[in-house]
């Protein structure tokens, strides 16, 4: 296997092991903030999450779909090689973490066993300046995933026409996607984009606003209106029903307006990877 | 106090727990997700689960010298299930389900009629749970439906903690969160459209 494969292999690893300290970080102040049936959730997870870290196993069962968000310098020299490994890297970490076998044939229900098929693990490629590929692993669960949605709104319904469309579709899922969750929401582009968007806000660290203050606002509000519901840890009641909003847009036709919603459970997992132009990989 | 339920678990003891309790398990476990549940309604089940808790789950398991081990254990969302629950309690009489998420009205009704409860596990809590585990019994329909929708009979110690989230007695903690959360969707919804 090549070095990048055996990164991107020890990252996929990395990813369903380890809980990134930003997530961490805000599920112990959800714990907190909770108390009675709440409060016992958060510690679950925490106990949980401290049990995978230590003992190298996955923090959940569902170690998901591979996706892969590829930032990819222009000028980026090994390209063929960054290809080929991807689904290496899902094969390698299939039976070396272990993972559970997630690639199932939509037609014939066949397994491969190996988290590889027709356009999976998923990449999405995004062309940037420079020499080097920023690889970010986000192996993201079922049961989150059925809870994404995207709602084609008519633009005459304005910016609380999007906030209502997020918060109602947020709350309306109680317990099913695991909370408390991390929501990405793509705001314009088309129906494709806007759900691409939704997903790419989730690479963002919790805590990390968007840098323009409208946007930065509309997520804090978000937030804040959907906590107000009271749906809570695993819905069964409580003050954190998202850990965070993240939102990001794209320009829209005059006729649309996408909004991607996106639903990330409490296990967000991931890990950047950069591959330098001389070959060597560096992870976190 | 933590209560620990032992398998078989009869009816009285399941009729005996009220939504809210917090309670954890020792004994066998046999695990069910979409697939599994359709084929024990079509062709029976592998083995005799009354009494027994039922685990929506699909784990992570792995192979070592002929033996299986589960890795990471959670529970799936139950939700998919109600396509099937209500049959399957009457006809096979699990009387615990493990799941999370909660299921609809024709499962509360089921659990009603033959004396069972649905519990919670923390979705998610994989290693968790694979920690309860002390062996797998066995494991049947491996080959034809995979690792995820096998039925897996696992020998749990101390599985928990797992909140009655639906008991015998017609109440559900998702259906009393509901009208809780409805309330509050209308101020809610009356503070967007005042921005």
């Amino acid at each position: 296997m090549t070095t990048t494969a055996q990164a991107l292999a020890e990252a996929i690893g990395q990813a369903v092991t380890v809980l990134p300290p930003d997530v961490t970080g805000a599920l112990e102040k959800a714990r907190e903030r909770e108390s009675g049936p709440a409060r016992t959730q958060v510690e679950a997870i925490l106990e949980n999450v401290g049990l995978a870290a230590s003992d190298s196993v996955p923090m959940c069962q569902d170690t998901g779909t591979i996706s892969f968000f590829v930032k990819l310098g222009v000028r980026f020299p090994h390209l063929a090689a960054l290809h080929e490994a991807l689904p290496q890297a899902a094969r390698a970490a299939t039976s070396g973490v272990p993972l559970r076998p997630n690639s199932v044939h939509p037609l014939s229900g066949r397994n491969p066993g190996d988290n590889t098929g027709r356009f999976i693990p998923a990449v999405t490629w995004e062309m940037v300046d420079g020499d080097e590929a920023e690889i970010h692993v986000l192996p993201k669960g079922g049961g989150s995933e059925n809870c994404c949605k995207l709602a084609m709104l008519p633009p005459g319904v304005g910016l609380a026409g999007v906030k209502r469309a997020v918060v109602d579709h947020v709350v309306s899922c109680g317990g099913l996607p695991c909370p408390p969750t991390v929501v990405g929401v793509g705001i314009g582009g088309g129906a494709d984009l806007a759900m691409k968007l939704g997903k790419m806000a989730l690479l963002r660290p919790l805590g990390q606003r968007h840098p323009e203050p409208e946007v930065a606002a509309l997520e804090a509000e978000l937030e804040e209106l959907v906590n107000a519901s009271g749906v809570g840890p695993m819905g069964l009641g409580g003050r954190t029903t998202v850990l965070a909003v993240h939102a990001e847009y794209a320009h829209r036709h005059p006729a649309s307006l996408p909004v991607g919603i996106v639903i990330q459970c409490w296990a967000h997992r991931r890990v950047v990877v950069r591959i330098r132009a001389d070959g060597t990989a560096a992870t976190g | 106090m933590e209560r620990v339920l032992t398998t078989p678990i009869s009816e009285d003891d399941a009729r005996r727990l009220q939504a809210g309790d917090v309670v954890y398990l020792s004994g066998t476990m046999f695990t069910a997700r979409d697939e599994a549940h359709k084929e024990m309604l079509e062709r029976g089940a592998p083995l005799d689960v009354s009494g027994l808790a039922l685990f929506h789950c699909g784990p992570v398991a792995q192979e070592r010298d002929g033996a299986w081990q589960v890795v990471a254990a959670g529970p799936t969302t139950s939700a998919r299930m109600e396509l099937f629950e209500a049959d399957f309690l009457r006809r096979f009489a699990p009387r615990l389900i493990v799941g999370k998420g909660g299921m609809g009205d024709k499962t509360l009704q089921a659990l009603s009629e033959v004396g069972a409860v649905y519990v919670h596990f923390t979705g998610g809590a994989g290693a968790l749970a694979a920690r309860a585990v002390r062996r797998v019994a066995d494991v049947h329909w491996l080959a034809e439906l995979g690792m995820p929708e096998a039925v897996w009979v696992l020998e749990v110690e101390r599985f928990g903690p797992l909140v009655v989230a639906m008991d015998s007695h017609g109440r559900s903690l998702y259906r009393d969160l509901a009208t809780v959360v409805d309330a509050n969707m209308q101020g809610i919804r009356e503070r967007i459209a005042g921005t």
